[in-house]
């Protein structure tokens, strides 16, 4: 067993010294394969950073109520008095001067332009209630002031500022046939909040012709437990008609379908491209046991065996691979981690949100290039192993 | 002693090529017996199947008949694992074109026999050091091949074959790529091993001069043995 493991190390070390009388093909192996784990592992990323950003939303102890069936805040809607009746439901948390702390919202879509392709997207503009603002934690006013109630006044989420022209702070904005001056910009630690423009409630309601109606109320919980609570006071109303759950599994179902459209979309294409990858390799590996034949054949007339030659040529496959995984990592690393994007997210308004990698995507692209590499080693390893002797011994 | 028991014996051998749908006959029923510690110099035409002996000797080609026995050991039923296992044990190979593995030093391409022993490192490393003392390459040892002249890198691949302590060494045209000097030196210590050593050596070659070293001349011709003895 000894000598098969020094045979190995040695045919091994063999192939390996010899990369480089192969460069040129071997670079454009690990190229191919670099390439592959780009694409894969910015998808990836896309969907690991929209995810983030979107389950990150929503809170344990803040429940949101939704017409009964209703998958997401935009094909919503809760009549007025659904909302009192919600106001006295139990396990509803209460401010300092004993108000039942809930926010009903409405929720619109209106037109913004892309700074940078000066396309038109939905922008979801977010009529909040007295307490919208203070029942969410991590809502802080960064430039300017909160919108004063009664006025037709926004503000806007840092996110969608950043990516969206004509809402700085200071300018005036038109939605649909009102102008809104921009008064004050919000950070909310990074969430979907960011990726939206919040106005007074009764405002958009009268500007918009929905006065007597609203899409949705959040509740703050006396705790993540009394959701249940507020659960079952809901279903046994008969006129509460409506869906009661917590705001984080809300985002987290919100998350997961476009997360999954991106995943689905990403990893087809990585798998066609690996296909290519794959053939590339094949072909340097054929032309690797092709120049080695004589140096294969020599050692096993000394007396090696079979498999060293089979263990080195895949090792020489799976090293490419390797080696085109880490580049093809670094490179999406740098060239995508952190970059700002935005896409339709399940209310079909604009998100913003940043690629993210993760250890764990990297390891899932370095897979794929171990894949790549197993597959474009394998036959060509079993070709090595079974090289003729005298053929190849005499070839050159 | 070597009467009853010489070094290879072959006994109705046959063996066939296969070219297109014509079938070629090399040999069709060869027999031979090689004594141990003798030194065989094997010439013929092109097509004589000079090589083809070596390979079937070395048991890196087959019989399609007849038996070959090599150092007592019956080689034409072994399996191709066997045959590997054998062919460390027994054999040393000498290639016309050296057979150096280029990015390997010369003392690593040395050692690539005695990784298929039990040998440990420091005996390893002994052993290559004798093997390249043998012949004459001791300041050599971290040169590569492509740092030396063809009569070194012939004096490597001899060194490489004799390391392992083999029955018998088979040299395929070992001189054919090397110039005068350069292949009376290799030819010198081929006899060295051989009267010195007492190794049993196979030469191919179709060099005259070469097969001067020989103590015997086999002459290889459609498919049949014509010897010549030589003076020593």
């Amino acid at each position: 067993m000894r000598s098969l493991w020094l045979q190995v190390a040695a045919v091994t070390a063999i192939n390996l010294k010899s990369i480089t009388q192969r460069r040129w093909l071997s670079l454009s192996t690990v190229i191919a394969i670099a390439l592959v784990v780009i694409v894969l592992l910015a998808f990836l990323a896309m969907a690991n950073g929209f995810q983030r950003t979107i389950a990150g939303s929503g809170a344990d102890d803040i429940a949101i109520v939704l017409r009964a069936g209703s998958q997401a805040e935009i094909n919503s809607t809760v009549s007025r008095d659904q909302v009192r009746l919600i106001e006295d439901g139990p396990g509803i948390a209460r401010g300092s001067d004993g108000k039942p702390l809930i926010s009903p919202e409405l929720y619109l879509v209106v037109d913004g332009i892309k700074r940078t392709t000066k396309t038109k997207a939905n922008l979801p503009l977010r009529g909040i209630g007295e307490q919208g603002s203070e029942l969410r934690k991590g809502i802080n006013i960064t430039a300017g002031r909160m919108f004063n109630r009664g006025s037709n006044e926004v503000v806007v989420g840092k996110a969608l500022l950043r990516e969206f022209e004509g809402l700085d702070l200071g300018s005036t904005v038109s939605f649909g046939a009102t102008r809104w001056n921009v008064v004050g910009v919000f950070e909310a630690g990074g969430s979907v909040f960011e990726s939206e423009i919040w106005a007074d409630l009764s405002v958009v309601q009268s500007l918009f012709n929905r006065n007597n109606i609203v899409q949705t109320v959040r509740a703050r919980l006396t705790g993540p437990a009394a959701l249940n609570e507020l659960k079952s006071y809901s279903d046994n109303d008969p006129r509460l008609k409506l869906d009661v759950k917590s705001e984080a599994a809300y985002f987290a179902e919100q998350a997961s379908q476009t997360s999954d459209l991106i995943q689905k979309l990403g990893w087809p294409l990585a798998i066609a491209m690996a296909l290519g990858a794959i053939a590339g390799a094949l072909n340097t590996m054929y032309s690797s046991v092709a120049s080695r034949a004589t140096e294969i054949a020599t050692l096993r007339a000394i007396g090696f065996g079979g498999f060293p030659a089979f263990v080195g040529t895949l090792a020489e496959s799976l090293l490419l691979a390797v080696i085109g995984g880490l580049l093809g990592a670094a490179a999406t690393y740098l060239i995508f981690d952190g970059v700002t994007a935005s896409t339709l997210g399940g209310n079909f308004t604009q998100v913003v949100f940043d690629f993210k990698l993760s250890p764990w995507l990297i390891a899932e692209g370095v897979m794929l290039a171990l894949i790549v590499g197993l597959i474009g080693g394998l036959f060509p390893a079993l070709r090595a192993a079974r090289l003729p002797i005298v053929e190849s011994l005499y070839a050159n | 002693m070597t009467a009853q028991h010489p070094m290879v014996r072959l006994a109705g051998v046959a063996k066939r090529f296969t070219k297109g749908k014509e079938m070629i006959s090399i040999f069709d029923h060869l027999d031979l017996a090689i004594p141990r510690g003798d030194f065989i110099a094997v010439m013929g035409p092109s097509g004589s199947g000079k090589t083809t002996l070596l390979n079937l000797l070395g048991g890196i080609d087959r019989a399609d008949a007849g038996e070959i026995t090599v150092a007592d050991q019956r080689i034409d039923g072994l399996s191709e694992g066997e045959l590997a296992a054998w062919r460390a044990a027994n054999i040393g190979f000498i290639f016309q074109f050296y057979n150096l593995m280029p990015m390997l030093t010369a003392a690593q391409n040395v050692e690539l026999p005695l990784l298929l022993t039990r040998l440990r490192k420091k005996e390893r490393a002994e052993r290559v050091q004798t093997a390249l003392s043998v012949v004459g390459l001791a300041d050599r040892m971290k040169h590569r091949p492509r740092e030396m002249s063809g009569g070194q890198q012939q004096r490597v691949a001899i060194a490489r074959a004799i390391v392992s302590d083999p029955n018998l060494l088979l040299c395929d045209e070992p001189t054919g790529d090397l110039d005068r000097q350069s292949a009376d030196e290799i030819l010198s210590i081929l006899q060295l091993l051989n009267g010195e050593l007492g190794k049993t050596i196979v030469m191919v070659t179709h060099d005259p001069a070469a097969a001067n070293y020989a103590k015997r001349v086999l002459h290889l011709d459609k498919g049949r043995f014509v010897e010549r003895e030589l003076a020593a």
